[in-house]
């Protein structure tokens, strides 16, 4: 029950940091303690008279704007002092639970805040489709508030606690909805992740079983020594349990069964951040932690991403659901950044950084887009809407800049990291898995631009009779007038032009993402920022 | 299981649970309790309650839904580990206050809002899960 | 000792997804009860067995008893147990609404989300 200042203080530094911390190493833990708190203080509000769902989205911009401020602060301060730690609760780094951001984890978690600013603004605009105090806001910001801690923290275990939270959330969002489609969609998306999950941590036991630590860049030092068959297990483990968060083949079905039942502002979060978690985890811990494994599991990895690849594309050319279809441009999207870290190579790795960077605004802005096109068109089947471009031919034409993008046609941004990964695949000579990434690129474009004729430029149907057909799901789908609103088309505006911005001028990217990688090939400094003194 | 003399005794014996959930969780610091075992506590007299006398009655009784007692909670824990900033220490912290009061000083930390946060939260998310469940088995 | 929880452990593990195999959501659930016990014993073993001295300090002590009892996989194995409670809490909820609303508990019949067939697009 005593205070720690009975104890001496030549004892306390043994076991404790008491320097004093300075106020800016707060930015580590705010883009993680901003929207926790915020989503908190939400749910709190949003059932007090006279606090509508108007205040609680107010506040959620507003919150979510200053966790925004506070990752390009912490972005900014990363690219110029390198990794910084912080240790929670003065204790010593491998005991304590370190924070780390390092060049990565900044990037992904500052373009994860950006997404969430951006579906938030989308919310504003959206009909509700349960009570007006049960909007979605709160969980958005505690679904940030897990992400941004999973692309932060240096702890693996507490890794596998932010996945937690995250899915929660998800959770939480998943089930808002009273709809037949929603529940359904909700169970096999909960179910199947648990499991991801569960099997994470199974492998983070095993982790510490051998290594007898959990702080990433103490198992940076501890776990390139670890060779043989433990080594690879372990590995192997770790793949399973990411592949099943980042939907890669064959443990994908999930994606495309519960992603369009939601409404589309929580949609397209899943979507830019929930898989983009799982690639990075797969970076952080296969790429970093495990070198010498990842280079044994390479070819089996390579086949992973061919095989997710191909589904990807051979599923956006069956679909014809217009919010089941974005589904499958992620599913091949995850293959591409699976060829990256399969390549095992600089030039693979920077491409999947890439590729998940800008694959966020991506993602965001298609399922917005195509939730929205079927809104407008009154129906999400392909075969029975159209006549959208001659209604909206601003919306129309945006959705033809991300449809180039999301195939990875020049000059958009999908093209780059794709030019960079088939580069570094036939470089070592996996000619088969460049021409995986182009086939699949084929697919989409084949695909997407049927889709595109279909909803967009063939003129409009007349209004079938209630038939098979896909569910129409949100019986608001129709409902709402034919109006585009800013709330609307603004974050889809903002999304598009930084997919185009990111194609026609990726040198900063490239840049960042190439110092992201090799900040992950060479961890040294990685590890400096948490011991500091230490060689790896 | 309604029967006469359960409802009868259970709004006594969730009151006490209720008393003895908030002992537990004060004595966790140092000894065998703490939040979340108190808050599992909490949430069970709530959900014997729930059973006795109808879930309707308790949310009245209640009067917050279940769930934004959990936020509450959540952000009293996320005070208690940004109180530290004003110190210039890590994130997560303990601070601690010797409090003189009338007749003993009594050690006062964020470590236990912390842990009030977490009884908040997890009697709250519980209660919310039991009542849904009782819920649907009553109407 | 060590050979014995393994095996528990696997024995576990084996039962919990032979249960989230089947297509009936409440097996699946109490799979998903075991698959967390599996899990949560071999977090304990992996931070090996020590016998009779547990890991708590008392007044005036600065470290441990030699021979103490690893405290770290018994607070991983608290965060996880929690955890597993609270997604077994929220599946059991999840799935009796589902089966209130969707008259069903057999994931084969559960197709509201993903419609049985439907012909890709074909012509203009």
């Amino acid at each position: 029950m005593a205070s720690t200042a009975a104890v001496s203080p030549a004892l306390l530094e043994q076991a404790m940091s008491i320097a004093p911390v300075p106020p800016e190493h707060w930015l580590i833990v705010a883009p993680v303690l901003v929207p926790l708190a915020g989503g908190a203080a939400l749910i709190a509000l949003r059932h007090r008279p006279g606090a509508g769902r108007a205040l609680v989205g107010r506040l959620s911009i507003l919150l979510l704007a200053l966790t925004l401020a506070a990752n390009i602060g912490l972005f900014l301060m990363v690219v110029e002092k390198g990794a910084l730690t912080m240790v929670m609760g003065r204790w010593l780094p491998p005991f304590g639970i370190a924070f780390t951001a390092d060049r990565l984890g900044a990037a992904f978690s500052l373009s994860a805040a950006a997404i969430a600013l951006l579906a938030a603004i989308f919310t504003r605009g959206e009909a509700g489709t349960g009570a007006p105090a049960y909007g979605p806001e709160p969980f958005h910001l505690l679904l940030l508030a897990g992400v941004s801690g999973a692309f932060l923290t240096g702890d693996i275990f507490n890794l596998y606690v932010w996945f937690e939270v995250l899915l929660i959330a998800s959770f939480g969002l998943l089930a808002l909805g009273p709809d037949r489609a929603e529940l359904d969609g909700a169970l096999k998306y909960g179910f199947l992740n648990l499991a991801g999950t569960t099997l994470f941590l199974v492998a983070v036991g095993l982790v510490y079983g051998v290594t007898g630590t959990l702080n990433m860049a103490d198992l940076a030092m501890r776990l390139p020594a670890m060779e043989g068959v433990p080594a690879v297990t372990l590995a192997a483990l770790f793949l399973f349990a990411f592949s099943m968060k980042a939907a890669a083949f064959p443990v994908q079905f999930w994606l495309p069964a519960a992603y369009h039942t939601p409404r589309a502002s929580t949609a397209a979060l899943f979507a830019a951040l929930l898989t983009k978690v799982g690639v990075y985890a797969m970076l952080r811990v296969l790429v970093m932690l495990m070198p010498a494994p990842l280079e044994e599991l390479s070819l089996l990895i390579a086949a992973i991403a061919a095989a997710t690849m191909l589904f990807g594309g051979l599923g956006v050319l069956a679909e014809r659901d217009l919010r089941r279809l974005p589904g499958f441009v992620l599913i091949s999207g995850i293959g591409t950044m699976l060829a990256g870290i399969a390549l095992h190579s600089p030039g693979g790795a920077t491409g999947a950084i890439f590729y998940g960077l800008q694959s966020m605004a991506l993602m965001l802005a298609l399922y917005l887009a195509l939730f929205e096109a079927a809104r407008l068109a009154g129906t999400p089947d392909l075969m029975k809407g159209g006549g959208l471009y001659a209604r909206h031919p601003l919306f129309s034409g945006l959705v033809l800049a991300l449809f180039f993008a999301a195939a990875g046609l020049p000059p958009f941004s999908g093209f780059w990291p794709k030019a960079l990964i088939v580069k570094a695949a036939l470089d070592i000579g996996a000619w088969w898995l460049a021409g995986a990434v182009l086939l699949s690129g084929f697919f989409l474009t084949v695909g997407l631009a049927r889709a595109y004729m279909l909803a967009f430029w063939h003129p409009q149907r007349p209004p079938a009779p209630v038939g098979r057909g896909p569910q129409t799901g949100q019986a608001a789908l129709s409902a709402r007038p034919q109006k585009l609103a800013l709330t609307t088309i603004l974050p889809l505006a903002v999304a598009a032009l930084a997919v185009i911005g990111f194609g026609l001028f990726p040198e900063r990217l490239l840049q960042l993402s190439g110092d992201a990688a090799s900040g992950l090939a060479d961890p040294a400094a990685y590890v400096g920022s948490v011991f500091p003194g230490a060689k790896p | 299981m309604n029967t006469l003399i359960f409802r009868t005794i259970a709004p006594f014996l969730a009151a006490l649970m209720l008393v003895f959930s908030v002992f537990v969780l004060l004595r966790g610091h140092n000894e065998p309790g703490g939040g979340f075992i108190g808050g599992l506590i909490a949430a069970s007299a709530f959900a014997i309650q729930g059973l006795a006398q109808g879930v309707s009655a308790v949310r009245r009784a209640l009067k917050m839904d279940p769930l934004g007692i959990a936020a509450i909670g959540l952000l009293l824990s996320a005070l208690a580990g940004f109180l530290p900033f004003l110190g210039a220490m890590p994130f997560m912290t303990g601070l601690w206050i010797d409090l003189n009061l009338v007749a003993d000083t009594v050690p006062v930390s964020s470590v236990m809002l912390f842990d009030i946060g977490v009884y908040l939260v997890v009697a709250g998310t519980v209660t919310a899960i039991a009542l849904a469940l009782e819920e649907k088995e009553t109407d | 000792m060590e050979a014995i929880l393994a095996l528990l452990s696997t024995a576990f593990l084996a039962a919990a997804f032979y249960l989230l195999l089947s297509r009936h959501v409440v097996r699946m659930l109490i799979g998903v009860a075991l698959l967390g016990n599996g899990v949560n014993l071999s977090l304990f073993l992996a931070g090996r067995l020590t016998r009779g001295v547990p890991p708590v300090m008392g007044a005036g002590e600065e470290v441990l008893k030699a021979g103490a009892a690893n405290p770290l996989p018994q607070a991983l194995i608290l965060t996880a147990i929690v955890i597993s409670f609270s997604f077994f809490a929220f599946l059991l909820v999840l799935g009796y609404r589902a089966y209130q609303t969707l008259g069903t508990d057999d994931t084969r019949a559960m197709r509201f989300a993903e419609p049985d067939r439907l012909d890709p697009p074909t012509g203009y």
